[in-house]
């Protein structure tokens, strides 16, 4: 057993990246073109089509243009366009056409709004139902049913009522992470240890006091489980909402490129939004860590 | 009038098994001078922890009340404060910061150098100094109940009520604890009401010991006084040629009650305990 948990496990994951890297440039790979058994006739036509462009020195090459297009694009052709990408970050050509920080920066911010606001309410809805158990047992009908409704499914009531595809998107993330941290919330504050609350009622704390220092630090895991939950849920939710709203961010990034039938820009948006993700969630479990306790 | 007087409190709690309630204990009256330490004891389910969370205020009696220094004490408050048997440390703070929590709300009016001054002085009173910062989960079962019973006693409580306060902490450690008590509670002479299962503690700590039969329905049969002079320690005591009597005593009151054989055995009914005193030779032999 010991023997087994020894090693670097980056070392595993690094060969797995490495191996998967390789496979996908090998298996992407496309001969160039070779134009021996075509005849002068043929190849004019494939030029005239657009299939092949004509160098300097009179020797044939396939269309970059069409090439990307044919297939999926490889690694290389990704990290081409990630360092084109990339080193446009906060260029601004058009109106649409941001550069990726800025899509970045519009993403989280988009994000950040949506979830801070359906954290405030929802917590404060959750503690007021979890110290009310007759208020609990009256909303948990409608927060069950809330619960499992897409936020997509929001999306047009949401853009019918509100007119505006900016706050519709927000709106979008906020219906994402309101009801599970509203769920947890009330259930971490019901089931707080009654003797907390005794004391606390036996030192005679101000309601204000016995709310953050007795309910709302015991009940923190419990939130802070259900604010992860909602989280996830955000995230996840804010990338098809720009899509369909049409709003800037990274999930636009990829809905844009793929219009462009640029897949190696699809690509790269699906790793910025990996790697967008992976941040906020460091910086969430940052926090997470600061207020959970052991029983 | 007494210091702490309990008045003919009965408790109902709704039938968990149909419609209807079901009465806990009825009529208890418990009279407690001032620095008095008073024990309850009883099988589980006879209501005894639920008489001290209403002496705490924690809870509402069905019918009586708690009489406090001349007024009525209902819901909870300062002059009340409870050692719970799970200790109600606040796993979030320190141990510093729980005791200071009650500190401040005792003396609003104290200065920050003030509550640290009193918080230091207890936390060295239970011999817990170099743990203020430490959180209760880095504590053993007997450092987490010091640390509340140090929280206790640093408010200066009128009355004490600690609910089988040893009854989570392992037998050698309880020992030391319950004689670290009796040391604090010389110096404080606070009222106390306790609630325990153990026999030993409770000859040990008391000046009266009260038994309560068996639940549902369970009443105070009898008031036992411990005759055992002050100073006691856990050593001399079992000398005493009083200390097997009451030990006895007892004993057999709750072997007779856990075998439900309540409603015959005690000769008194009608609701006033009946008064044992090795002391006074007044003792009712069954």
């Amino acid at each position: 057993m010991a023997a087994r948990s020894q090693g670097n496990p980056w070392y595993i994951a690094g060969f797995v990246l490495v191996v998967f890297l390789l496979s996908w440039h090998f298996f992407t790979l496309r001969s160039s073109f070779d134009q021996r058994g075509l005849s002068e006739e043929q190849l004019q036509m494939m030029e005239f089509n657009g299939d092949i462009v004509r160098a300097a020195d009179g020797s044939y090459a396939w269309n970059p243009e069409k090439e990307k297009v044919k297939g999926i694009p490889g690694p290389l052709a990704v990290l081409e366009k990630a360092r084109e990408e990339l080193s446009e970050a906060f260029v601004k050509k058009g109106t649409n056409d941001h550069g990726i920080a800025y899509l970045v920066l519009y993403t989280v911010s988009r994000f950040a709004g949506g979830f801070l606001a359906a954290s405030v309410i929802a917590i404060m809805l959750g503690v007021i139902l979890g110290l009310n158990k007759v208020l609990f047992r009256a909303a948990n009908p409608f927060i069950q049913i809330m619960k499992p409704i897409s936020p997509l499914a929001w999306m047009p009531l949401l853009l019918y009522t509100v007119k505006d595809p900016k706050w519709t998107a927000v709106l979008v993330v906020f219906m994402a992470a309101v009801w599970p941290t509203l769920a947890t919330t009330a259930f971490g504050v019901s089931s707080l240890r009654k003797e907390y609350l005794h004391v606390a009622a036996i030192v005679q704390l101000s309601w204000f006091q016995r709310l953050f220092k007795v309910i709302l630090p015991g009940a923190a895991p419990t939130i802070v489980n259900g604010l992860r939950i909602s989280f996830g849920s955000a995230l996840v939710a804010v990338v098809p909402a720009e899509m369909l709203l049409g709003e800037l961010g990274v999930g636009y990034l990829s809905w844009i490129e793929w219009n462009n039938l640029d897949i190696a820009g699809v690509i790269f948006a699906i790793l910025v939004v990996g790697v967008v993700g992976v941040i906020l969630d460091a910086g969430f479990n940052k926090l997470a860590g600061l207020v959970t306790y052991q029983e | 009038m007494s210091f702490l007087q309990i008045d003919h409190v009965t408790k109902y709690f709704p039938n968990p098994s149909g419609p209807g309630q079901v009465c806990i204990f009825r009529d208890a009256t418990i009279k407690v001078e001032k620095g008095e330490f008073v024990t309850c004891i009883g099988h589980s389910g006879c209501g005894k922890s639920t008489l001290l969370n209403i002496i705490a205020g924690l809870e509402t009696p069905s019918e009586g009340g708690i009489i406090l220094n001349g007024r009525e004490a209902s819901g909870p408050g300062l002059d009340r404060m409870v050692v719970f048997q799970n200790f109600a440390l606040m796993p979030w703070m320190t141990v510093f910061q729980n005791i200071a929590l009650a500190v401040r709300s005792a003396y609003p009016d104290w200065s920050h150098e003030q509550v640290t001054t009193h918080v230091n002085k207890y936390i060295a009173l239970v011999g817990l100094k170099g743990a203020e910062d430490k959180r209760p989960t880095a504590l053993s079962g007997g450092m987490k109940q010091r640390v509340g019973l140090a929280r206790a006693f640093s408010i200066e409580p009128k009355v004490l009520l600690l609910d089988e306060p040893f009854a989570q902490i392992d037998a050698l450690t309880r020992g030391v604890i319950q004689e670290e008590l009796i040391q604090m509670w010389n110096t404080s002479r606070n009222t106390v009401f306790m609630v325990t299962h153990d026999v030993d503690e409770a000859i040990l700590l008391s000046d009266r010991i009260l038994l309560m039969t068996n639940g549902p329905e369970a009443r105070i049969a009898e008031m036992v006084h411990v005759s055992i002079a002050r100073p006691r320690s856990r050593e001399t005591i079992i000398e005493h040629p009083h200390y097997y009597k009451i030990r006895n005593h007892i004993i057999h009151f709750l072997v007779r009650h856990a075998k439900h054989e309540t409603a015959t055995s005690g000769p008194s009914t009608n609701g006033t305990p009946v008064i044992v005193n090795f002391e006074e030779e007044s003792v009712v032999t069954h």
